[in-house]
C-alpha cells in the first residue's frame, strides 16, 4: 500500500481505509455503566489493561461527543428509555458493545425486571460473553469491534 | 497539627469560632487610611478590631467575616451544614436540576432530583429503581444450592458478603456446623473483598474531587486481590464461592505467598494514598465539614457501617454479633467524630488496614481440616466417589437438580459488608426453594440519607457527599 519514493515520501491508499483507519484509532466510549459489568469496565481502563493503547481511554460523560456505547451491565425495564435517549443522543457515525450476558441475553435473570438482551432497545454490533467478562474478554470485544469497522463501509 | 490526625478517632484539631488572633497594627497609617475606606462604603456598621490588620481591597471584602459562609468553610470554623442563615426562597423562584441517571458521578444509575436556590440545595430526592433486577423473587423459583449464584451479584463490589450472609440464613435453618477450616476461609476471604471494595470507594471518591490519578492507584492495587480471587474461586467477581455448608472448594496451593504479596502491597498502596490525599489542600477543603450527618439522625434514618462509625457511633457486628469466628481475631473498630466527608475517608482507611491486620493473623493461624460440612444432606460426595459409587453418583445428581431440603421457619442473619449492615431474610415453608427471601441492604438506607446531608449545602458538594456514601447501586434496587 505504501511507496517511498523520494525524501519526502508518500503513501498510497483508499478513501475508505484512511477513514475508517482513522475511525477505530480513536473510538471514544460514552460511560453507560450499569451494574457488575461497568466495574470490569472501569478496571479495563485502569493500570493493568490500559485502554489508552488503543486510544479510547476518554470516557465521554456526554453521549454528543462519543463514537461507542459500551452496555456495560443489567439493563432493567425503567432504564431501557434512558439507554434509547443516550443512543439518539450520540452522532452518526455510532457502534455499541453489548456486555456481559445480562446485556446480551438477559443472563441469569429471566424475570420481570430486565429487558431480555439490550438489542430489543438498541442496534448491537458486538456482544461480549461472560459474567461479567473479564478485561481481556473485553478488549478482544473491542478488537473485533475495530476490524469490523475496517472491513466495513464509511456510510451506512 | 492538624495535618496528621488520629486516624482511630478521626480526630483534628478542634475547630475554633474565635477569628484568627493578629498582630495590633491599627495604628499604623495604612490601617488608618483602610477605616476611612471602610466607613465610606459601610456606612453604620462597625469594623471589628481584628479585622484591620487585613488589607484587601475592594469593598466586598470589609463586610463582616461572620456573615460570609463561604469563608467560614474555607477556614474549617463551620462543621455543620446548617450555615445558610439567608431566608430560603419561594418554591417558584427554585431551580429543578435533574442528576442522572446516566451521569459518571452517580455510582452507576442513581438518579437525583435537585431544587436549587442559586447554587444552595434546598431539596434532594433521590429517585431509585433504574438498575432494579428482581433477584428477590428470582430467588424464590432458585434452590438453596442455587440461590448464591443469585445474591452475588447484588453488591457487586462486595459478593463474598452476599454470599456470606446467605449461607449463613440457610445454615441457621439447617443448623449446620461450619468446620473451623471453612469458617477461616471465609473469613480470609470476606476481609480480603472489604479491602477491595474500600479501594474501589478511594478511587471512585478521588476521581469525583478531581484526583484522576488516585482512580489508576485504587484500580491497580484492586487488581492485585481480584487476581487472588481468580485463583481461588476462577472468576473475578461474581463468584459463587461461599455456598450453604461452607466454601466451594479449598485453597489453592501456595495461597500463603500470595496473600502476603497482597498484604505487601497494598499496604504500601495506602500509605501512598495517605500521602496523596491528608495534607492536600483541596481535598481537605471539599471534604471537612462536608455532608455532615448526626448519630442521630444516623439511628434514625438506619444508617450503618462506615457511615455511621463515621459519626461516632461505635457499631460493627463483627463485634457486635460475630459471625464465622471472626471474634478470634483482634481487631479495632475506628471511629470519627464529625460525621463528615474527611471523617469517612479517615474511617474507611483505617478499616483497610485492620482488615489487612486480620487477613494477617487468619494466616497465621489457618487450621488444618474439611472446608465444608460433612453432612451428606448439604454436601456433595467427593468427586473420587462419584466414579466408584453409583449411589454417590445418584446423590450427586439430586442434589444439583432438586437440591436439599431445609427446615420451615424463619431467619435474619446478618454481617458486616464493606458498606455496613447487610442482612438476609428467609422464611423456609419446608421445600428446597425459599418460599420468601427478603435482603436488608446497606446502600439502600444510605441513599435515603442523601438528603440529610445535602440539604442546604453547596452544588459542589453533591459529588463529594454521594461519593464518600459509597453507594452500590446493584445493592439499592436488587
Amino acid at each position: 500500500m505504501a511507496h517511498r519514493s523520494g525524501p519526502s515520501g508518500f503513501l498510497l491508499t483508499t478513501y475508505e481505509s484512511a477513514i475508517n483507519w482513522t475511525r477505530t484509532r480513536s473510538m471514544w466510549a460514552a460511560t453507560f455503566g450499569l451494574a457488575c459489568c461497568a466495574i470490569e469496565m472501569m478496571a479495563t481502563g485502569a493500570a493493568h489493561n490500559d485502554l489508552a493503547r488503543f486510544g479510547m481511554e476518554v470516557f465521554r460523560a456526554s453521549p454528543r461527543q462519543a463514537d461507542l456505547m459500551v452496555v456495560a451491565g443489567r439493563v432493567s425495564q425503567k432504564m431501557a428509555p434512558v439507554l434509547r435517549q443516550v443512543y439518539d443522543q450520540m452522532s452518526e457515525p455510532k457502534w455499541v458493545i453489548s456486555m456481559g450476558a445480562c446485556a446480551s441475553s438477559g443472563g441469569m435473570f429471566n424475570n420481570y425486571a430486565l429487558v431480555q438482551g439490550v438489542d430489543e432497545v438498541v442496534p448491537v454490533d458486538v456482544y461480549v460473553p461472560g459474567c461479567p467478562p473479564g478485561p481481556q474478554s473485553l478488549l478482544h470485544g473491542i478488537l473485533t469491534l475495530q476490524d469490523k469497522v475496517m472491513s466495513g463501509e464509511i456510510t451506512r | 497539627m492538624s495535618d496528621t490526625p488520629n486516624v482511630v478517632t478521626g480526630d483534628f484539631e478542634a475547630p475554633t469560632t474565635e477569628p484568627p488572633s493578629q498582630p495590633e497594627t491599627a495604628d499604623s497609617a495604612a490601617a488608618e487610611a483602610r477605616r476611612e475606606i471602610h466607613d465610606m462604603w459601610v456606612a453604620g456598621t462597625e469594623e471589628p478590631a481584628w479585622m484591620r490588620s487585613y488589607t484587601n481591597e475592594g469593598a466586598q471584602e470589609m463586610l463582616e467575616a461572620e456573615s460570609d459562609p463561604a469563608l467560614e468553610i474555607h477556614r474549617g470554623t463551620t462543621v455543620t451544614d446548617d450555615f445558610i442563615v439567608e431566608e430560603p426562597a419561594d418554591d417558584d423562584e427554585l431551580q429543578i436540576l435533574n442528576m442522572g441517571p446516566q451521569h459518571p458521578s452517580t455510582h452507576g444509575v442513581l438518579r437525583l432530583h435537585l431544587e436549587l436556590d442559586g447554587e444552595t440545595i434546598r431539596r434532594v430526592k433521590p429517585i431509585i429503581g433504574y438498575l432494579h433486577t428482581g433477584m428477590e423473587k428470582t430467588a424464590e423459583t432458585l434452590t438453596y444450592m442455587q440461590g448464591s449464584t443469585n445474591v452475588t451479584r447484588m453488591d457487586y463490589l462486595s459478593p463474598f458478603h452476599m454470599e456470606l450472609a446467605f449461607s449463613l440464613a440457610v445454615e441457621s435453618l439447617l443448623g449446620a456446623e461450619i468446620p473451623e477450616r471453612g469458617q477461616a476461609i471465609r473469613v480470609l476471604l470476606t476481609e480480603l473483598n472489604r479491602v477491595s471494595s474500600h479501594l474501589v470507594w478511594a478511587a471512585t471518591q478521588g476521581t469525583d474531587l478531581g484526583a484522576v490519578s488516585m482512580m489508576i492507584y485504587g484500580f491497580r492495587d484492586r487488581e492485585y486481590i481480584l487476581q487472588f480471587f481468580e485463583k481461588v474461586t476462577g472468576l473475578r467477581m461474581n463468584h459463587n464461592f461461599i455456598r450453604p455448608g461452607g466454601v466451594a472448594a479449598d485453597l489453592p496451593d501456595g495461597w500463603e505467598e500470595d496473600v502476603d504479596e497482597i498484604i505487601e502491597k497494598v499496604s504500601r498502596g495506602v500509605s501512598e494514598y495517605e500521602e496523596l490525599f491528608n495534607g492536600n489542600p483541596i481535598f481537605r477543603d471539599r471534604t471537612i465539614g462536608v455532608g455532615v450527618i448526626t448519630p442521630e439522625e444516623c439511628k434514625a434514618l438506619g444508617v450503618s457501617g462506615p457511615i455511621a462509625r463515621a459519626s461516632g457511633i461505635k457499631w460493627d457486628l463483627r463485634k457486635a454479633f460475630p459471625y464465622s469466628g471472626i471474634d478470634k481475631y483482634e481487631f479495632e473498630v475506628p471511629t470519627g467524630k464529625h460525621g463528615d466527608v474527611w471523617d469517612r475517608y479517615l474511617v474507611r482507611i483505617e478499616e483497610v488496614k485492620q482488615s489487612l491486620g486480620i487477613v494477617r493473623q487468619v494466616l497465621e493461624t489457618m487450621p488444618a481440616g474439611d472446608y465444608r460440612t460433612l453432612d451428606r444432606k448439604v454436601t456433595p460426595p467427593p468427586r473420587k466417589r462419584i466414579d466408584e459409587s453409583m449411589e454417590a453418583l445418584i446423590h450427586h445428581f439430586k442434589l444439583f437438580t432438586s437440591g436439599f431440603k431445609v427446615p420451615a421457619g424463619e431467619t435474619y442473619q446478618a454481617v458486616e459488608s464493606p458498606r455496613g449492615e447487610l442482612g438476609m431474610y428467609i422464611v423456609s415453608d419446608g421445600r428446597e426453594r425459599p418460599w420468601r427471601m427478603h435482603a436488608r441492604t446497606p446502600s439502600f438506607n444510605h441513599v435515603q440519607a442523601l438528603p440529610t446531608m445535602m440539604t442546604d449545602s453547596l452544588v459542589a458538594d453533591i459529588v463529594a457527599t454521594i461519593a464518600s456514601c459509597d453507594p452500590v447501586l446493584g445493592d439499592v434496587d436488587r
